[in-house]
């Protein structure tokens, strides 16, 4: 036996397992972070959760620091009124583009399009909030708001969303912008999910008669229903956690909405602005509550939907 | 009778599908409007004492941002020091070592779900295991916040690009009596490096212009500061700090770090690009 080669395959031996543990570690990483954040966010907030409780906190308004009053009911109305909004306003949008792509627009103009909805993804949400506030809430406040107004409030219930004034800073704004930010999630998934639907399938529709909308609708649809909620969901989840874009356009005011155009404010807006000025255990304790719901509920809705979506892939 | 049901038929179907088109250019509308606006007022207030001067006192116009371009690329490069490996050796381990385990599939899911945690709630995190606990805001915790964010980023390319492989170049290199990591080192590696800067390059820019997590970790400074213990400015909280201020300068100034950011993540998409369709020929 040649003693080198026998150091060099024990050297090789200890190596490869050093090396597998170093990898192994690295990949282990990934659920201790899930866990601690859930860990760390629960024994940060343990405060808040005696004094509060559970119920008692997500159904109270108060959000008084200086007399230690703290429910979290409008951040988190606020949050889903908002993620809703951004949803109504720009699913529809990025199924229509996912349909243009996949079905209607020529050729060379696939490529640019899924350019441009890549970089909607990409330019961060700073910029996003920016712009919303420099620019498009100004719009808003000078133009398209008291138009609304204008043609809505003869209306009897739609009325009722656009009273108040005008000022640009409000859930409106939040919502526009919001819904430009999530076209990308949807689109991208629903576009992947429409290359999948097999050609027969969509040539036996066409072959008995059916248009291109009544293929799109009666074939397409069902068959990629999953990849489309997953898509959904995944802008679901953008919308719930977005902070700086809706910190921009909401505003921070800890009161109940009225109608579209009055600012109120989110989770993650709390966050944003009082973290870091919170002297007292107790507020801290109660944003980090805060924190930890979104944090159960962004798990839930993102996890749910990556699930839909793996599946879809995994056909 | 007949005809007429087929004229609406056609006539939905095309309604609906001009309609698809108007939803296209609603998006190409809002992307342009918001490049055009970042590049407009970008280059308006962009200029050299931008880069080369610290701000005055607030209040007094003039000054620039160098402390926030030094504190970002020093964050930056800390985040990349510490996230890039780390994902790469997580992914090699779900692509290669774990391949066959349960526990790989599970992870790579929990990394998937991980990409999408919202990134103030990652701020929110470090802040309580590291600001809390070292009692003050430090640019190292801002570094590990955007690692936090870049890891998941990188695990999942890391892993795509070693699936592409094919399983016999690895047979090729076991057969020459290669221990495994030296495969991965020596063999996997280098055929995947083009991959591996593509993906580095894409997390990056994902991160680059987070502002979310560096409120809580890395705070503000308006000194310049080479001090990674100690609280540092960033482009993206400065963004949000001026923004929200009340001075016109400093919404020119925002305005200007908004669009150095906007141009690099562009660069950096476009190199990755150019990369990735160099690698198919």
């Amino acid at each position: 036996m040649d003693l080198g080669l026998g150091i060099s395959k024990k050297w090789d031996y200890f190596m490869d397992k050093f090396f597998l543990f170093l990898t192994f570690l690295g990949a282990v990483l990934v659920p201790l972070f899930l866990i601690g954040i859930l860990i760390v966010f629960l024994k940060e907030a343990s405060l808040a959760i005696q004094k509060f409780g559970f119920v008692s906190f997500i159904f109270s308004s108060e959000w008084d620091p200086v007399f230690e009053k703290f429910g979290g009911a409008v951040p988190l109305t606020g949050t889903i009124i908002v993620a809703f909004i951004a949803l109504i306003l720009g699913v529809p949008i990025a199924l229509g583009i996912a349909i243009f792509v996949s079905e209607v627009c020529p050729n060379f103009l696939k490529q640019p399009i899924r350019l441009a909805v890549d970089l909607l993804a990409a330019i961060p949400s700073i910029i996003y909030g920016l712009w919303g506030l420099f620019t498009l809430a100004p719009i808003h406040a000078r133009y398209i708001e008291p138009f609304l107004q204008k043609v809505f409030t003869p209306i009897p219930f739609l009325g009722k969303l656009f009273e108040g004034t005008p000022l640009g800073i409000d859930l409106f704004t939040a919502g526009i912008v919001l819904s430009i930010m999530i076209i990308p999630f949807t689109a991208s998934i629903a576009i992947e999910s429409f290359y999948l639907v097999p050609r027969v399938l969509k040539e036996s529709a066409y072959g008995m008669g059916a248009t291109k909308w009544e293929v799109i609708r009666d074939v397409m649809f069902p068959y990629c229903r999953i990849g489309i909620f997953g898509g959904i969901g995944l802008s679901l989840g953008r919308a719930l956690g977005e902070t700086m874009a809706v910190a921009f356009a909401l505003g921070n005011i800890n009161n109940f909405p009225t109608s579209l155009l009055t600012p109120t404010t989110t989770v993650t807006v709390k966050l944003a602005n009082e973290f870091t000025e919170a002297d007292k255990d107790i507020h801290l304790s109660a944003l980090f509550y805060l924190a930890l719901l979104l944090y159960i509920m962004s798990l839930f809705i993102i996890g749910s939907s990556k699930y839909f979506i793996m599946r879809v892939r995994e056909k | 009778m007949r005809e007429r049901v087929f004229k609406i038929r056609k006539l939905t179907s095309t309604s609906i599908l001009t309609i698809t088109g108007l939803c296209a250019l609603w998006g190409i509308f809002w992307l342009f409007f918001i490049i055009f606006d970042v590049i407009r007022h970008g280059i308006a207030s962009i200029n050299l004492s931008l880069f080369l001067e610290t701000p005055t006192p607030p209040g007094e116009p003039g000054g620039g941002l160098k402390h926030a371009f030094i504190g970002h690329f020093l964050i930056t490069l800390g985040a990349i020091s510490l996230g890039i490996p780390l994902g790469i050796l997580a992914g090699t381990f779900l692509a290669e070592y774990g391949r066959n385990y349960r526990l790989s599939k599970v992870i790579s899911f929990l990394a998937d779900t991980m990409v999408s945690v919202p990134a103030i709630l990652i701020g929110a995190f470090v802040y309580a295991i590291m600001v809390k606990p070292l009692g003050h805001f430090s640019g190292w915790a801002g570094s590990v916040a955007l690692a936090i964010i870049m890891f998941p980023v990188v695990i999942r390319s890391t892993e795509h690009m070693l699936k592409l492989v094919p399983w016999t170049l690895r047979e090729a290199a076991f057969a020459l009596g290669a221990p495994y990591y030296k495969v991965i080192l020596q063999v996997l590696y280098p055929a995947i490096k083009m991959g591996l800067l593509t993906g580095a390059l894409l997390a990056i820019a994902r991160e680059i212009g987070e502002a979310a997590p560096l409120l809580f970790t890395s705070f503000n400074n308006n000194f310049l500061s080479y001090n990674m213990s100690g609280p540092m400015a960033s482009l993206t909280v400065t963004i949000f700090v001026y923004a929200m201020g009340p001075y016109d300068y400093w919404h020119t100034q925002a305005w200007a770090a908004a669009f150095v950011i906007a141009i690099t993540i562009l660069i950096l998409n476009f190199i990755a690009r150019i990369i990735l369709k160099g690698g198919k020929h």
